[in-house]
């Protein structure tokens, strides 16, 4: 396929990718034809999506279109593991293509197309098992009007539909065909999960081979033929802007092509990535730095030390706090703060466009497929039918790709210049020009009657509303800053939850887990400060407190149990616990630690973790996520801080922003919990606890409660 | 100025800027996307290859600096997923986001390639250059002890078959995206 020939309309979508790749021009495509496809957007919402998902060809090979992202979660093989259940197809036939961009893929709690918010599986699982099963149920009327049986007489398995007593046998890819003129039946039944045989079986990812040898393609491997490559010089303080600027020099680099103005600052072109990134060494640019020119992470933490002196919207309130306050026996308090945090995907920001007069494709690796769409429609002027945008592999997400500034910038550059482009970003861009996880400031108090039992709970957050960039806040109440804090399940009878939303002039995103990535660390931080000041065991307290909540409590006591806590540890060794729901999931963790208080080291032995998330479609990557999760939270808790100065931020690369390595990642050890409510995504939940975990580990080995992150040599003396 | 190596056991020419990194050389220059952009300064391995049998940081390479030299890329560890590490990377399902793992990958056959039955302290020693930020450190360890198993259970014992660089055509000679040219 060249991609000077324009084909990828939507029309030919199918065509151009499984058919195109196996020669195969016939097929059916639920709910009929191919045009349906080409009319999707007029077709009904059901039946269209129908259509979009599940393709079976002549050759017996089933295709499954993947609208979510892969960024390493494992969706596009749990997916996969879904659709293949419900058509009762041989897993060797099974393949998987990543969706375009299209309005039938919109996701349901987004109203874009996208991949976040552990939304994946829940919002495909009905959709997808609908799809199948209605494919499976067309093949078997196909084979029963073939043979002259009534279908009742015939049952689908692996890849065949079976005459149960004749013993005659057909291939769906056999029957594909004529199954593609029946009309497509409504309400089929879906499979007993007691008859699953792939969904809950531990199951090897469709993307591995790929990810071995070097061919899996992400954003950043993209080319075409004719393509130039960019880098983009963006003002290093936010919100500022170009003043001016001399590409003289930079153009004097041999192999720059061009240097040109863009929204984002200035782009130099080149014959390569590595000329680019000299050019852009050599360019003078004059920046307007606009009004955050004086911010610091200092100034910052005033700001929001004072709006949380402040009452602010009320996001949960139960009880009387003020009588319940007056009884108190016992009274704390306690102040948290954390700091900005980049997202640091492996695979740098980066976009492929290519811009014509009819056409404007884009190969990006994506979170949000309409968003990406719409920029390239509302910086090209074309329609958005006209905008193709081609989702590669994702190295990593975790939030940062649901923007797409970076699509942005190449869909610009290459209409400027008529040519296509990738640009790609530098580590330093990657790192210097993120949307944040926010800074947050959090205030408890807590009072407890004689026998130290919790029965006032108070909670004020100050913060930056990610939702305030996309429009105004209802009452000024962003139900994401306060996430987890607001639900805090502890059996409490005077509550109060308040917020101050607090803009402090720096981008701030979805970072995995969002506001449950601070707010976690927050709450089981102050939960262990009451058990301390209540005398109470901390998973003791936990317990009693949760009795009215049992899915905490299943997932708090199996970590407990495994981790065998209450029983002596090792001279030196320490333990700490956490407890969360995030994203409709459960999840616990004792996390062992020991500390080398001379140097102010610390070592993470063993990480205990409990979790439930529904049904599990592939337990492997629930054990992969759980595990990759806890060393994201042990990252932030240990290394993580983007600090502010000058409106600048101050770290640059892995040097500086440090990650988890290796030598320092602990035995994990995961354990599930088996459930049969529906399933939950599980990219994200299992972040939160990671921090108080530990910190409370460091608080039953030293006293001192860690109340600011990340956790710093003098936490340890 | 004309440049000449080997690479994935083929000679190989280029005529570009001698301060290019390897990486970009290898990337930009010659279409061979499976090492990865990572830091450009040494500190993630998302880059590494190896140099005369060696892990070593592409984005950091002069590509002035290889001329004469035997250079393997993931793409030439093997024509078919076979090396060891790829068939233990693959049996222990490795990867998630996978961006990462071609450098792990070279780190690690690096590793086998000079000790047969790596300690984990060895596994720590060889793969601390490499960063994971999926987190997939204990599968990568794994994977190392099955690769350590694998090595052991196929080979004559009479030789280090952990060489690599046989001739074959690297698997992503003209990669256009979106799909095959």
């Amino acid at each position: 396929m060249s991609l000077d020939t324009p084909v990828l309309n939507r029309r030919n979508f199918l065509k151009t990718g499984a058919m195109g790749a196996t020669g195969l021009l016939v097929g059916f495509y639920l709910p009929g034809p191919a045009e349906a496809l080409a009319a999707a957007t007029a077709v009904p919402e059901a039946t269209a999506a129908l259509n979009a998902w599940v393709h079976v060809g002549t050759d017996d090979m089933v295709t499954i279109f993947i609208d979510k992202s892969e960024m390493g979660q494992s969706i596009l093989t749990g997916l996969a593991m879904i659709a293949a259940e419900e058509l009762e197809c041989d897993w060797n036939n099974v393949r998987t293509e990543f969706a375009p961009a299209d309005k039938v893929y919109i996701n349901p709690r987004f109203g874009v197309q996208g991949t976040g918010g552990s939304s994946g599986t829940p919002t495909s699982w009905g959709p997808l098992r609908n799809a199948s099963a209605s494919a499976r149920v067309m093949l078997l009327q196909a084979a029963a009007k073939k043979w002259g049986v009534d279908p009742a007489e015939c049952r689908a398995e692996n890849s065949t539909i079976l005459h149960v007593s004749s013993t005659r046998r057909l291939s769906y890819g056999s029957l594909a065909d004529a199954a593609a003129k029946l009309p497509i039946p409504q309400n089929v039944p879906l499979k007993d999960p007691k008859q699953f045989h792939t969904i809950g079986k531990p199951t090897k990812r469709l993307d591995t081979p790929d990810k071995v040898n070097g061919s899996a393609q992400y954003g950043i491997d993209s080319r075409l033929p004719g393509m130039l490559y960019a880098v983009v010089a963006r003002c290093p303080v936010f919100g500022g802007k170009v003043a001016g600027f001399d590409g003289a020099k930079a153009k004097a680099v041999p192999g720059v092509k061009d240097v040109i103005q863009i929204s984002n600052g200035v782009a130099v072109i080149a014959d390569n990535t590595w000329t680019a990134m000299q050019g852009r060494k050599a360019l003078d640019v004059k920046w307007d730095e606009g009004p955050n020119a004086n911010v610091s992470s200092a100034s910052i933490g005033k700001v929001l030390a004072d709006r949380a002196s402040q009452p602010g919207v009320v996001a949960r309130q139960e009880g009387n706090v003020a009588s319940g306050m007056e009884t108190a026996a016992k009274k704390i308090d306690a102040v948290y703060e954390v700091p900005f945090l980049a997202h640091a995907t492996m695979e740098p920001q980066n976009c492929t466009a290519h811009v014509r007069a009819d056409r404007c494709d884009v190969w990006a690796p994506t979170q949000a497929q309409t968003n990406a769409q719409n920029i390239a429609a509302k910086i090209t002027g074309l329609d958005l039918k006209s905008v193709f945008v081609h989702t590669t592999f994702l190295g990593g997400g975790f939030g940062r790709r649901f923007e797409v500034d970076f699509v942005g910038e190449a869909v610009e550059i290459s209409k400027a210049i008529s040519a296509p482009v990738k640009v790609t970003w530098s580590r330093e861009d990657d790192m210097q020009h993120d949307y944040y996880r926010t800074v947050s400031y959090a205030r408890f108090t807590a009072g407890l009657n004689a026998e130290g039992w919790p029965m006032v709970w108070t909670n004020r957050i100050a913060c930056p509303s990610i939702v305030a960039r996309f429009g105004p806040v209802k009452d000024n109440l962003d139900s994401r800053s306060v996430e987890g804090c607001d639900s805090v399940p502890y059996d409490i009878p005077n509550i109060l939850v308040d917020y101050q939303m607090t803009d402090v002039g720096i981008p701030v995103g979805f970072w995995r887990s969002v506001g449950n990535s601070q707010n976690g660390f927050f709450l089981e931080s102050f939960i262990d400060e009451v058990a301390a000041a209540g005398n109470k065991d901390p998973y003791e307290l936990r317990r009693r407190l949760l009795l009215k909540s049992p899915r905490h409590l299943a997932v708090l006591q199996a970590a407990a149990e495994n981790a065998g806590w209450g029983k002596p540890l090792p001279a030196g060794r320490f333990r700490g616990i956490a407890v969360v729901s995030a994203y409709s999931g459960y999840v616990a963790q004792v996390i062992e630690i020991s500390l080398n208080r001379k140097d102010r080291t610390l070592k993470v032995h063993r990480v205990v973790c409990a979790l439930d998330c529904g049904r599990i479609v592939n337990p492997s990557s629930i054990d992969a996520q759980a595990r990759g999760s806890i060393v994201y939270g042990l990252t932030a808790a240990l290394h993580g801080a983007i600090t502010i100065d000058r409106g600048r931020v101050q770290q640059n690369n892995f040097n500086d922003y440090q990650m988890l390595r290796i030598h320092e990642t602990p035995d994990v050890e995961v354990h599930v919990i088996p459930s049969e409510e529906p399933p939950t995504g599980a990219g994200e939940f299992v972040v939160p606890p990671v921090a108080p975990a530990l910190c409370n580990a460091i608080f039953a080995a030293t006293g001192k409660r860690i109340r600011r992150l990340p956790v710093r040599p003098e936490d340890l003396a | 100025m004309a440049i000449q190596f080997t690479l994935n056991g083929k000679p190989q020419t280029v005529d570009v800027n001698p301060n290019m990194p390897l990486l970009w050389v290898l990337r930009d220059t010659l279409g061979m996307t499976g090492t990865k952009f990572g830091c450009g300064l040494a500190l993630c391995g998302a880059c590494t290859v190896h140099i005369d049998g060696d892990t070593t940081r592409s984005c950091v390479t002069p590509i002035s600096s290889v001329s004469g030299k035997k250079i393997t890329t993931i793409e030439g560890l093997s024509p078919d997923r076979s090396h060891p590490v790829q068939r233990a990377w693959i049996e222990i399902d490795v990867p998630q986001c996978g961006y990462c793992q071609s450098g792990q990958i070279m780190s690690a056959s690096a590793l086998l390639a000079k000790k047969a039955q790596p300690s984990d302290s060895d596994i720590d020693d060889a793969m601390k250059g490499n960063i994971c930020r999926c987190g997939t450190y204990q599968r990568i360890r794994d994977a190392i002890h099955r690769a350590a198993q694998l090595h052991t259970a196929s080979s004559d014992g009479e030789r280090n078959d952990w060489r690599e660089t046989a001739e074959f055509e690297p698997a992503s000679e003209t990669i256009v995206a979106g799909g095959a040219a």
